[in-house]
């Protein structure tokens, strides 16, 4: 029994980095209808940008604080620079683009701070009143902050303007554009949050899996897998897809086929799924107009 | 539609690109003619998964894992059951297509992103299965299997290059190639490709009008499949080589690559991808020794910015330019 349980907890702090990372994905895909890439590695890069903060003697929360800020920001210079031109080109084109990203930045990654893996420190003390047999305060700590992010941009999208202005920019950019919203900054916007929140994700699961270049890739499928199960248009669903995606893979993992095929095994399930409830647990049933 | 009359000098045109494709293996050295070997071969991978995702409108991430299965069967029936290697191309071919059209059925089920994952998580899922304890004894487990190119038939010299396993095996894809081309050809121009294209463009209206959606789909992904699987048996057999580490979901990344490149929804496009995947990384890595996937990231974006529809789509578009009075290219067939 605390085998199981041991592997349920640790499935569900595996669960919320899936499900932030989730999160980023949706977080585009609602202002653009693009699944990005690229998230993973941008994800790893601003990694890399708070451990070259902290190696240069900042302590752990400012440069966790100025990273989500430089990540807003490229997150939103390179929708600017990079996609703007190709906003309005057909969908595999962006696709294309998005793996073009993907590799420009982990190989940027691996140039600028070397293939060498690193350690990255854990914000939360080793030794707490919440650390049990069962998961690490480290668990505890990031599933916090998860939570934190989700209920933030709850709190964006629902009581602020430009969280408004975003939403309808999503949902109708055509009205939203003659209401004097401008569309496409709000997608702009729409990738900073993303990058940031991926930047998040990358800090909390750095120090479990330890930081190289290539640290996000399979985070990032079952990320992908994660917000596809929860429904691709659905924040909540997102997290609640990474949770289950995670607890499977874990109890899978231990009981039933081994490590070996555990990622195979994970995904023939959610393809299964997504055959039989093809938008997702939680996702919208999308209507079209013949 | 009557075929458009050819002119003379159309036809001399393809003669003489006949003879420099006959000639051009005597013209390099061995190791280039391995690469336009896999020139060839990636031609009619990125041509099969072309099918699907340009005339059909299914995307497909998973392409790599058709190729890693037509690899193996080739490979694993030489190697094992003693098979002729050219004797192993159809039957990569046609495990290829059922498994293929197998997974057209889920795929009915999901569009776009969704089926992006479900064939993403095939690609994932093949070299794990590959590495399986249980299997090893067919597939050589995390080792693969070690093949022998195959002898070319006869021996001669000319222009003083030596006619070796490498460029017999040239000869060997072009007409493989070739043959492949002409299959696709004749799939697409008539009845079955304007099906296709009906149900990418509109599958409402492609019912309405008595296209049978679900049949068709799937047997474009088996076709496609198919495609990628004879491809893949020549890929081991040109290698000599497989293991399940050589078929990453990098590689149907590149397929995807490949199509985007050449150009959707064209055949002769995928003769561009195929040249784009294999030669540019080299490129790259010439250019930047430190980062060379950074520099092949910013020739994919940069060539989209240039070509958002492909290098066929830019020939398209330059010939409606220079000859405002033809019609424009109907590469669709």
């Amino acid at each position: 029994m605390d085998a199981l349980l041991h592997q349920m907890f640790s499935g569900l702090a595996n669960g919320c980095i899936y499900g932030s990372v989730a999160l980023a994905l949706v977080m585009i895909y609602q202002a653009t209808h693009h699944i990005n890439f690229a998230q993973g590695e941008m994800a790893t890069f601003s990694t890399f940008i708070a451990w070259a903060l902290m190696q240069a003697g900042w302590p752990y929360w400012v440069a966790f604080f100025a990273t989500v800020a430089i990540s807003f920001l490229g997150g939103l210079l390179v929708q600017r620079i990079i996609l703007r031109p190709v906003e309005k080109a057909p969908v595999l084109t962006n696709v294309i683009v998005f793996i073009g990203l993907l590799v420009i930045f982990n190989s940027l990654a691996g140039w600028i701070f070397e293939h060498t893996i690193k350690a990255f420190p854990s914000p939360f003390p080793q030794k707490s009143v919440l650390a049990t047999k069962f998961f690490t305060s480290h668990d505890v700590g990031s599933a916090a902050v998860m939570l934190c992010v989700l209920g933030l941009l709850y709190a964006f999208f629902r009581f602020t303007p430009i969280g408004l202005a975003m939403r309808a920019a999503a949902q109708n950019p055509d009205s939203a554009r003659l209401v004097g919203i401008r569309v496409s900054w709000m997608l702009a916007v729409g990738w900073g949050l993303a990058a940031a929140i991926g930047a998040v994700a990358g800090m909390m699961v750095a120090p479990i899996v330890y930081l190289d270049p290539n640290m996000m890739s399979g985070i990032l499928l079952y990320g992908f897998a994660a917000a596809l199960l929860g429904g691709i248009d659905n924040p909540g669903g997102a997290v609640v897809g990474g949770f289950i995606v995670g607890v499977l893979e874990n109890l899978l993992g231990a009981y039933v086929i081994g490590t070996e095929l555990k990622l195979s095994v994970a995904l023939v399930l959610i393809v299964g799924i997504l055959t039989l409830k093809p938008d997702g647990l939680f996702g919208k049933q999308v209507v079209t107009r013949v | 539609m009557t075929p458009p009359r050819r002119s003379k000098a159309y036809w001399i045109a393809i003669a003489l690109a006949a003879v420099a494709l006959l000639v051009l293996p005597f013209l390099v050295k061995n190791y280039r003619v391995f690469q336009f070997n896999l020139v060839l071969i990636y031609a009619i991978a990125v041509l099969g998964l072309n099918i699907l995702t340009g005339f059909n409108g299914q995307i497909s991430l998973g392409h790599g894992a058709f190729y890693a299965i037509g690899a193996y069967a080739a490979a694993v029936l030489m190697d094992r059951a003693g098979m002729p290697y050219w004797a192993t191309l159809p039957v990569a071919g046609l495990l290829c297509f059922a498994l293929g059209y197998l997974m057209g059925f889920p795929a009915l089920r999901l569009g776009g992103h969704y089926l992006a994952l479900a064939t993403f998580a095939l690609a994932l899922a093949v070299p794990q299965l590959l590495k399986y304890k249980k299997i090893e004894g067919l597939t050589g487990g995390v080792q693969g299997i070690v093949l022998a190119k195959p002898e070319p038939p006869f021996t001669f010299r000319f222009l003083d290059q030596p006619f070796n396993a490498d460029r017999w095996l040239y000869f060997f894809t072009l007409a493989v190639a070739a043959l492949m081309f002409v299959l696709a050809w004749n799939l697409l121009r008539g009845r079955i490709g304007r099906a296709l294209i009906a149900i990418r463009d509109h599958p409402i209206a492609a019912t309405a009008m008595g296209i049978n959606l679900p049949v068709f789909k799937s047997m474009a992904f088996g076709v496609s499949a198919a495609f990628t699987g004879v491809a893949g048996a020549l890929g081991a057999i040109c290698v000599a080589f497989v293991s399940p580490d050589s078929f990453t979901v990098f590689l149907s990344i590149t397929f995807l690559v490949g199509v985007v490149v050449g150009g959707l929804a064209s055949i002769p496009g995928a003769i561009f991808g195929a040249i784009f995947i294999q030669f540019v990384p080299n490129i790259a890595g010439d250019i930047s020794k430190s980062a060379p996937w950074a520099i092949y990231g910013i020739f994919l974006i940069g060539l989209m910015y240039a070509m958002p529809t492909g290098v066929m789509g830019m020939l398209g578009k330059l010939r409606g330019r220079w000859r405002p009075g033809a019609a424009p290219a109907s590469s669709k067939g």
